[in-house]
Parts: structure tokens; C-alpha cells; sequence
């Protein structure tokens, strides 16, 4: 028989559990001021530059060469570089990341699933400067053999590895998404004589659409804001063009540019990369508000 | 009585079905091996470009002009005295925030704020951490472009994952574990304490890992505070012989890390800076994908020995 322990104190109990409650609410409050210090620290730093660039030249200026002695400041020729990049990457990986997501889900016996699904998820471990160097030394040079005109620099490129980096995004959520639709409508769907593949498409994606959504949207959100891949295989000149063949900076990849070099606090070249920051941020909350709201709303349907 | 032919179409169409069938499962297998075929080429490429490079001389350099004597010691301990400062400060403060949001808080308007915040943080591209970073700690706080800035960028960078990774496993738990013990007359800490910490660690240690090697690999927000990329010395040893044997300048030390002088090798032409770069990746890679795997076989022992 173990020896009786003496009477736990109650009073001291109830201190600990006091202090501790403030001592967790106080963690949950950090995550709030991380997002309040990025926004407070956006807002006031770029606050100079929209003071003395008008929203007007933002939008009509075709060239963004904020260092310049006789600066423009068409934030669209940054903007351009971004929506390439993303659209290619989108290009890749939404249509290769579905048909996994539909095969792991549907098609896949369950023990190779257990097996491939964590390997997909090391594509999305490579650290992003890594990936950078695969994209500009690899695929580049491989591209240029069937495209002898391709520049060194490439927003295709770029754009293609930066897919393959979030095929895991959208294969991981979408087929969490397509399994969690009950198994009843694909029963009645075979019930009713149809295969695999016409349920697949007809009921499972239906079924799974605004989780399948959510996935998309996060997978924009982080193409939008990927930063390294670009920064070295897409080049770093701002460019109004639309041709993926091209190069040219994105939103990101300037900020990179700039921070490479001197950068005195309170300069024009400082303010200008809060201000494309700024941008940057809007665009990514926007999505990622999307895709968190969309995924409620699946796990509510389900 | 249905007619011959009705019998034959519906046998024809059941065969063209499972033809298509077997296509898509043909289709799906191929693609799903050739995305990973896409990881194995990067490591053979990485492997061809770097290994012969890397050796003790490559380890214990500092990095130079030359790119036969560039090595990545500075780069190397960088990276290690930044992930502590950014495990001592994630850690405790994404426990914390779990702990609260799943045991704790109230399902109110100022929770459902916190949770769509965590969420979105988790969004939030890895280069505005470096902007805020910049503004915050390098100029307001006037922490410089130490350790200390970096080391915190990356720190609020991975706080989302260990916040979620928390709370997915303290879920887990049944709620009879927790009455269980108020039946006793545990308070709420001490339920968290002696039993849904203990029972969950399996899950939180997968989610610091996996927090942790996103931080090593991440280059932007170091790039955006302004960490130099030639660095010839070391900072000030945390250790000393003397007392009071413990020393803290080492956090306000300029400092590289790995993905800094990958970025910093890859942007410059020749064929031998690189190789360096591929020697440098091929160690980045090796430490994160080491890592992730850890954390999924950590997962899955931790799945498979806890049956409630």
C-alpha cells in the first residue's frame, strides 16, 4: 500500500489555475498582435509613399521604377508578373493536383494511399530557395531544348516549378474533402449502375465542390505570395507583359530585388517595398478569407 | 419481358465503364508516381551538382570569392542559433494559444476573431514577416539585423502551425478523459497538465518539427530584415569559461544561414558557385526532408498506439 499523501491544497490550486488561465489567453493574444505588428507596420511604413504617389499614377504608369531619378510607379507591371506566374502555376497544378486528389480518393488501394500521400507531402518541404535553383538550372536549360529561345530568365519556368510545389496543397485538401463525402451517394450512385469514374466526376466532385474550392484558393493564395522561385528563375525587371515565354518581376520578387541592396530606413526604395507589401497582403487576405470561409462551409454541409 | 438487345447494350456499356475505369486508375497512378518522379530528379540533380563538393573543408569555411575555398560554416551555425531563438519563442507561445483555444476560451465573437486570424496567418506569404520584421524589430525595436530580428521573424512565421498542431491533437482526446478527471477534483490546469498534455505529445512534437523545418528553409524574410550574405565570422559564443558562464550578445549578431547562402551562390554565374549551391541545397533538403519524415512516422506511432 503506497503511504497517504498529505490533503492537496485547494488554495494553491486554484492560484495556479488563475495565473495559468491569463498565461494561455496571453499566447492566444500574441497571434493577434503578430497580425496587428504586420498590418500597423505595413500602413505606417508605406503610409509616405501613397502620401506623395497619387492612386492615379499606380494605375496609368505602364512601368514600375520607383528608385529611379524620374520614377514611374504603375504598380501593373508588377501585378502582371504576378498574375503569370500564378496562372501557370495554376495551370499545373490545379488539374494535375485534382486528378491525384480523384485517384488517391476514389481509385487508389488504401495501402498504397498510406504510402504515397506523406511522400506528396515532402514536395511541399523543399525549402522554396531550393526549389529556385531547380527551377532555373534545371528546368530552364531542359525547356530551352525545346524552346531555343527561351531567355535565361522565365516566368514560365518559374511558374511550372512553383505548380509542382503546390500540387500537395490541393491533392492533400481536396482528397480530404472527397473522402469525407458520405459513402450512401456513391452507393446509390453504383446502385443505379454507374462505374467508378462516373461517380468519381458525377457524385464524389459535386459532392466535395466547395471543399475542392477551398483548396484552389489556398493554392492561389500561396502561388501569389511565393517569393524565392520567382526571385531566381523568373528575373527581377519589372515588366508589363502577359507572355509567360518572358521575364519579369513579380509583387514579390521586387521586394526581394530591393532588400538586396542598401536600403536606408525612410528612403523612397524602403517605402516602396511597404507599399507593394501592402498590396501583396490585401490580395493574400482576400484569398485566404475565401478558402477558410469556403472550407466552413463544407465541413458545416457535410 | 426486356428484349436480347437491351441486355447486350447494357453489357456494353458496363464494359466500355470499367474500360474508362481502368484508363483513369492507368492515368492516376502514372501522374502520381511522375510528381514524385519530379522530387527524385531534383535530389539526383542536387546530388550530381553538390555532393563531391561537400567535405570537412566545405563545412568549416567561411565563405569566400573563391569559390574552391567558400565553405558554409557561418551559414551553418546561423541557422542553428536562429532556430533557437525561434523554437524558445514559437514553442511556448503556440502551446499557449492551443491550450487556450481548445481547452479554455469560450465560443464567442472574440474566439471566432482569433481562429479566422490563425488562419489567415497561416496564410500569410513568408516575405511579409520579413517586411514586418523589418519595421518592427529591426527599426522600432532597434533589435538590428541580428539573430534576434531574424530568429523572431521566423518565430511568428511558424506560430500558426504550432498553434493548429496543438489543438488538432488535443481534439483527439475524448472528453471523458477530461471529465474523468474534474470527477476527481482536478482543476482545468491540472487536467491539462497531468493528463491531455502527456496523452497529446506525440502530435504537438509532429507539429514542431514540421514548423521547425519550414524555418530552416525559409529564405525571403531573412532577405527582406537585411541579413548579410557574406559573413566571415561567428557570433559571440552563447557558452563561456567564465562567469556568469552565459552570454546573450551572440542574438544581436549579424549572421547568414543556409538558404541565404544557397540564394547568394545560385544568383552568381560560374559553374563552380554552383556547385556550391548544390552542395548547400543538398544539405538544406537533407536536414528538412529528414525532418518531415521524422514527423510522419512520429504520426503514425502516435495513431497507431493510442486507441480510446
Amino acid at each position: 500500500m503506497t503511504s497517504p499523501r498529505p490533503a492537496p491544497s485547494r488554495r494553491l490550486d486554484r492560484l495556479l489555475e488563475g495565473l495559468m488561465v491569463w498565461v494561455l489567453r496571453a499566447g492566444g493574444w500574441v497571434s493577434v498582435l503578430v497580425t496587428l505588428g504586420i498590418v500597423i507596420t505595413l500602413v505606417t511604413e508605406s503610409w509616405p509613399f501613397f502620401v506623395e504617389v497619387p492612386v492615379g499614377r499606380l494605375i496609368h504608369d505602364t512601368m514600375w521604377t520607383p528608385l529611379f531619378a524620374e520614377p514611374q510607379y504603375g504598380i501593373s507591371a508588377l501585378l502582371a508578373g504576378t498574375l503569370v506566374t500564378t496562372g501557370v502555376a495554376l495551370a499545373v497544378a490545379i488539374p494535375l493536383g485534382t486528378v491525384l486528389a480523384i485517384y488517391l480518393s476514389e481509385f487508389a488501394e488504401p495501402r498504397f494511399r498510406d504510402w504515397v500521400k506523406p511522400m506528396l507531402e515532402l514536395l511541399s518541404a523543399v525549402p522554396t530557395v531550393v526549389y529556385g535553383y531547380f527551377a532555373l538550372l534545371t528546368v530552364t536549360p531542359l525547356l530551352q531544348k525545346i524552346y531555343p529561345d527561351l531567355p535565361q530568365f522565365s516566368m514560365l519556368s518559374a511558374g511550372m516549378v512553383m505548380g509542382i510545389m503546390i500540387v500537395p496543397y490541393v491533392t492533400s485538401l481536396g482528397e480530404d474533402s472527397m473522402r469525407s463525402v458520405p459513402m450512401l451517394l456513391r452507393e446509390g450512385a453504383f446502385a443505379l449502375g454507374d462505374g467508378k469514374l462516373g461517380v468519381a466526376l458525377q457524385v464524389v466532385v459535386p459532392g466535395a465542390f466547395s471543399g475542392l474550392a477551398a483548396a484552389y484558393v489556398l493554392a492561389i493564395s500561396r502561388a501569389v505570395g511565393e517569393t524565392m522561385i520567382v526571385a531566381i528563375a523568373a528575373g527581377l525587371q519589372p515588366k508589363l507583359t502577359m507572355n509567360p515565354i518572358d521575364s519579369a518581376a513579380t509583387v514579390t520578387a521586387f521586394i526581394v530585388q530591393v532588400s538586396l541592396g542598401d536600403l536606408p530606413h525612410g528612403s523612397i526604395g524602403y517605402q516602396s517595398i511597404f507599399a507593394t507589401g501592402a498590396v501583396l497582403f490585401l490580395m493574400t487576405l482576400g484569398f485566404n478569407l475565401a478558402g477558410h470561409l469556403l472550407r466552413r462551409r463544407f465541413h458545416r454541409a457535410i | 419481358m426486356r428484349s436480347e438487345t437491351f441486355y447486350r447494350e447494357q453489357e456494353m456499356l458496363g464494359r466500355r465503364r470499367r474500360a474508362s475505369d481502368q484508363r483513369f486508375r492507368l492515368v492516376g497512378m502514372v501522374l502520381t508516381l511522375g510528381t514524385l518522379g519530379v522530387l527524385g530528379a531534383l535530389l539526383l540533380n542536387l546530388a550530381v551538382h553538390g555532393l563531391s563538393r561537400i567535405d570537412w573543408q566545405f563545412l568549416a569555411s567561411f565563405p569566400s570569392r573563391r569559390a574552391g575555398e567558400a565553405g558554409i560554416l557561418s551559414a551553418w551555425v546561423g541557422t542553428l542559433l536562429l532556430m533557437l531563438v525561434t523554437a524558445g519563442v514559437a514553442i511556448p507561445f503556440g502551446l499557449a494559444a492551443g491550450i487556450y483555444l481548445e481547452e479554455y476560451a469560450p465560443k464567442n465573437r472574440w474566439t471566432a476573431f482569433i481562429e479566422i486570424n490563425i488562419a489567415n496567418l497561416a496564410g500569410v506569404p513568408s516575405i511579409l514577416y520579413g517586411l514586418m520584421a523589418l519595421g518592427l524589430f529591426v527599426y522600432q525595436f532597434r533589435f538590428g539585423q541580428s539573430l534576434l530580428s531574424g530568429g523572431l521573424a521566423l518565430a511568428c512565421l511558424v506560430l500558426p502551425i504550432v498553434i493548429v498542431a496543438t489543438r488538432e491533437s488535443l481534439r483527439t482526446i475524448p472528453s471523458s478523459i477530461r471529465e474523468a478527471a474534474f470527477a476527481l477534483g482536478a482543476t482545468r490546469w491540472q487536467a491539462v497538465w497531468h493528463h491531455l498534455l502527456p496523452y497529446s505529445t506525440g502530435g504537438i512534437a509532429t507539429g514542431v518539427i514540421l514548423a521547425m523545418s519550414r524555418a530552416i528553409g525559409e529564405s525571403a524574410p531573412l532577405i527582406t530584415i537585411g541579413a548579410l550574405t557574406f559573413i566571415a565570422f561567428l557570433p559571440p559564443a552563447p557558452l563561456m569559461s567564465q562567469p556568469p558562464f552565459v552570454s546573450f550578445d551572440w542574438l544581436f549578431s549579424p549572421f547568414t544561414a543556409l538558404p541565404i547562402q544557397m540564394f547568394n551562390w545560385v544568383s552568381r554565374p560560374g559553374e563552380e558557385f554552383q556547385s556550391n549551391a548544390a552542395a548547400a541545397g543538398l544539405i538544406l533538403i537533407g536536414i528538412t526532408l529528414s525532418m518531415n519524415t521524422t514527423a510522419i512516422l512520429l504520426r503514425r506511432r502516435a495513431q497507431r498506439n493510442i486507441q480510446w
